[in-house]
């Protein structure tokens, strides 16, 4: 591997000093304030503030709820990024056949992604609402009880379609991205050999995405965990009971709704503890075993 | 009666002994959106005209919990606005917060005016004053739970659509009547469990929420009193209902609303401030009062306030504390509380305003606005019914309604729930209050 070297000991410096200065005041800056409260015990207008060490910590991890919330996450996690990458694989792979409007139909499908995570929400709220929801009604006709607002697994099934119906336009723009960079000739061949499609499909182009599937999966583990707020805060409000309440959920509840600085903060502290663990493991560990071609 | 201010005297002392180039500005940060929201616009403009030392600045803030967070923080970072419209939920946090606010019978004070209690309902300023008497904060505005009914339905499943009912059982009786005769899918349902079916439930049936007159009384840690067995044959009733939909759940907060205005249910409970959307909605409604329940000896006893209130922040100027005060004896006077409770739905604040509307025929052609506060005035407030004050009541309410949900979708019943209400919510106020 070819290391870039510059004749200048300052000017790297000052090349990354912008990167620098925002990583320092938008991420270490408020890390550290979330570890440093992570201590304190202070009511909420800061008018009295006792060092508490790590009370905090340990009162989190005793209590049964945040289990629970820990329990939703992965299940949440999982199945969203599952989903969302399944089906977008899928997609990609049935877009790339289409030979007339290839492009039309990539654009079409793109278009969720600029949806708000709070409007989606609110889209598959209305859809799914037991008295008015549009979709509601088939399935009620089919014999379901749908009732979301008090049975925790379908609105956990509601929250995770509506999370991964977000993602999938971004998944999918990588597959047909990763599709393209198969080389044709390598399909072509196993075809003239007489394999069929489906073979074709998890012999070559499968292992062929590892690097593109690997990335996503990284990506698609974060947004499950951090970005999918705002759809649970719109769908379900981590109900019914504490269903559907994740660990992000979790925080902002205890430090906006319930007012606790300390346990909030010691929360996100945990949080920000188990993406780094988890980004690290995936890095160490997975990628190994990712053929980049 | 018009334009008679309860300060007024010592307001127009004060205007004169200011020069007119220094003006004050108050900022007043508030959670009003829509029809409300222009009429804090409105008030304050009309302030601003009717003087020239002080000028109040509105800035909306999102949403009731959004508003009260952004305060918060301002407080934190040493920008807080000089006031800060609060809902009741809040007002334990807020209250807790001694040295960040100001109490409203202070700043007034300060200012060379008398707070006459006797001017103001009883049973809203009790909510927002200390166990003495001391206002904390200006009543803004202020709604009560009642009962709405659908004639359409009424009629057709044969119920009298003029006599809404009266009692729980008869909700109950009434909501399987509905429901037996199909005239609607289910028979009853209801917005804000927690702030109907528990706090003004416990204040109506002259029940206890919770020890220490609900958290009231100085001293000691409350604990939760749901788990009585009053509480626990009303729930246990509502989850019986709950079983084949002669009870819809609607949600934690005003969901059950959209229930209502589908035409799904015939009876709900409802905040008296949502009668804008009935209305808007061309239904053929009837109001009655909240239901109490016959097997308490003291039912009816008096209802408690929702909505929200405005508190004053601590360490401001001089300057600003006597602006604020004549803010709050302008929107005192019976004009301005007349115009806030007919466009707003709200409740007036002054007795003054409360007889100038029912003189002016109001309620002869809107039969139903004076029932919210008829039920609110009833009776003089008890140990139980003076209003629930728990440092974190937003968490209790989130404990409860958890309880609620698991208990409506038949995983528990209502004896568990409410126990289990009791014994989480209790862990939750001693560590709110560091013990």
């Amino acid at each position: 591997m070819n290391r870039a070297t510059f004749p200048h000991r300052v000017l790297p410096w000052l090349l990354i000093a912008p990167q620098l200065l925002i990583s320092l005041v938008f991420f270490y800056w408020p890390a550290v304030q979330a570890l440093w409260q992570s201590t304190l015990r202070e009511d909420a207008f800061g008018l009295k503030t006792t060092f508490v060490g790590l009370a905090n910590f340990r009162k989190v991890l005793a209590d049964p709820a945040y289990l629970n919330a820990i329990q939703v996450t992965v299940v949440f996690s999982i199945l969203t990024a599952f989903f969302s990458m399944a089906v977008a694989l899928f997609l990609a792979v049935q877009a790339e056949k289409v030979v007339r409007g290839k492009g039309f139909y990539r654009t079409v499908l793109i278009w969720p992604y600029a949806v708000a995570p709070a409007i989606a929400g609110m889209l598959w709220l209305f859809m799914f609402n037991p008295s008015f929801g549009s979709l509601a009604w088939p399935l009620k006709q089919m014999g379901i009880d749908w009732d979301p607002l008090l049975n925790g697994k379908q609105a956990m099934g509601l929250v995770i379609a509506a999370a991964s119906w977000k993602q999938i336009s971004y998944n999918f723009l990588f597959f047909v991205a990763g599709l393209q960079a198969i080389p044709k000739s390598l399909i072509e061949a196993a075809a003239i050999d007489g394999a069929g499609s489906r073979r074709r499909f998890w012999t070559i182009v499968f292992p062929l995405l590892a690097p593109t599937s690997f990335f996503l999966l990284v990506v698609n583990g974060v947004y499950a965990l951090f970005d999918t707020f705002g759809i649970i805060h719109a769908v379900t409000g981590g109900g019914p009971g504490k269903a559907t309440e994740t660990l992000v959920y979790k925080v902002y509840n205890d430090g906006f709704v319930n007012l606790q600085l300390g346990s909030s903060a010691a929360q996100s502290v945990i949080l920000m503890a188990i993406v780094i663990g988890l980004t690290a493991f995936q890095f160490r560990f997975i990628e190994r075993r990712v053929h980049y071609g | 009666m018009k334009h008679a201010s309860l300060f007024a005297g010592a307001v127009a002392a004060g205007a004169f002994a200011l020069p007119a180039f220094a003006q004050t500005e108050i900022s007043w940060w508030h959670a009003m959106t829509g029809a409300n929201a222009e009429v804090v616009q409105k008030i304050a403009d009309d302030f601003n005209a009717s003087q020239s030392d002080y000028k109040v600045v509105p800035a909306f803030k999102g949403t009731y919990p959004e508003t009260l967070n952004a305060g918060i923080a301002a407080f934190r970072a040493g920008q807080a606005p000089d006031i800060i419209q609060v809902f009741d939920v809040g007002t334990g946090v807020m209250m807790a917060a001694e040295g960040a606010v100001k109490p409203v019978a202070e700043v007034l004070q300060d200012a060379g005016m008398t707070f006459d209690k006797s001017q103001y309902l009883p049973g809203i300023v009790a909510y927002y004053s200390k166990p003495d008497g001391t206002m904390l904060s200006f009543p803004y505005n202020s709604s009560s739970p009642i009962t709405y009914i659908n004639k359409d339905i009424f009629e057709k499943a044969g119920l009298d659509p003029n006599t809404p009912p009266k009692t729980w059982n008869e909700v109950w009786d009434m909501a399987k009547t509905i429901k037996a005769s199909g005239a609607a899918p289910c028979g009853y349902t209801s917005t804000w469990l927690t702030w109907i079916h528990l706090e003004n439930f416990a204040a109506w049936n002259d029940a206890a929420y919770a020890t220490q007159e609900n958290g009231l009384a100085p001293g000691g840690v409350p604990e939760l009193q749901i788990n009585a067995p009053l509480y626990v044959n009303h729930f246990q009733a509502m989850a019986d209902l709950a079983k084949d939909g002669t009870f819809k759940y609607g949600g934690r907060t005003s969901e059950a609303k959209q229930i209502f205005l589908a035409g799904e249910c015939g009876i709900m409970t409802e905040s008296s401030g949502g009668l804008g959307d009935i209305v808007k909605s061309g239904m053929n409604y009837g109001i009655g009062q909240l239901p109490y329940d016959s097997d308490a000896p003291g039912a009816p006893q008096n209802t408690i306030p929702g909505g929200a209130s405005l508190w004053v922040m601590g360490g401001k100027s001089d300057e600003t504390y006597k602006g604020i005060a004549a803010f709050f004896s302008y929107i005192s006077q019976t004009d301005v509380q007349e115009y806030l409770h007919q466009t707003s739905g709200y409740l007036p604040v002054t007795m003054a305003a409360y007889e100038a509307t029912k003189a002016s025929g109001f309620y002869d052609q809107n039969p139903g606005r004076e029932t919210p506060i008829t039920q609110m005035m009833g009776k003089a407030p008890t140990a139980n019914s003076k209003g629930v004050r728990l440092i974190n009541l937003p968490q209790i309410r989130d404990i409860e309604n958890e309880e609620f949900e698991k208990m409506l979708a038949g995983d528990q019943s209502a004896q568990e729930a409410l126990d289990n209400a009791v014994s989480r919510g209790n862990a939750a106020i001693k560590e709110a209050m560091g013990q």
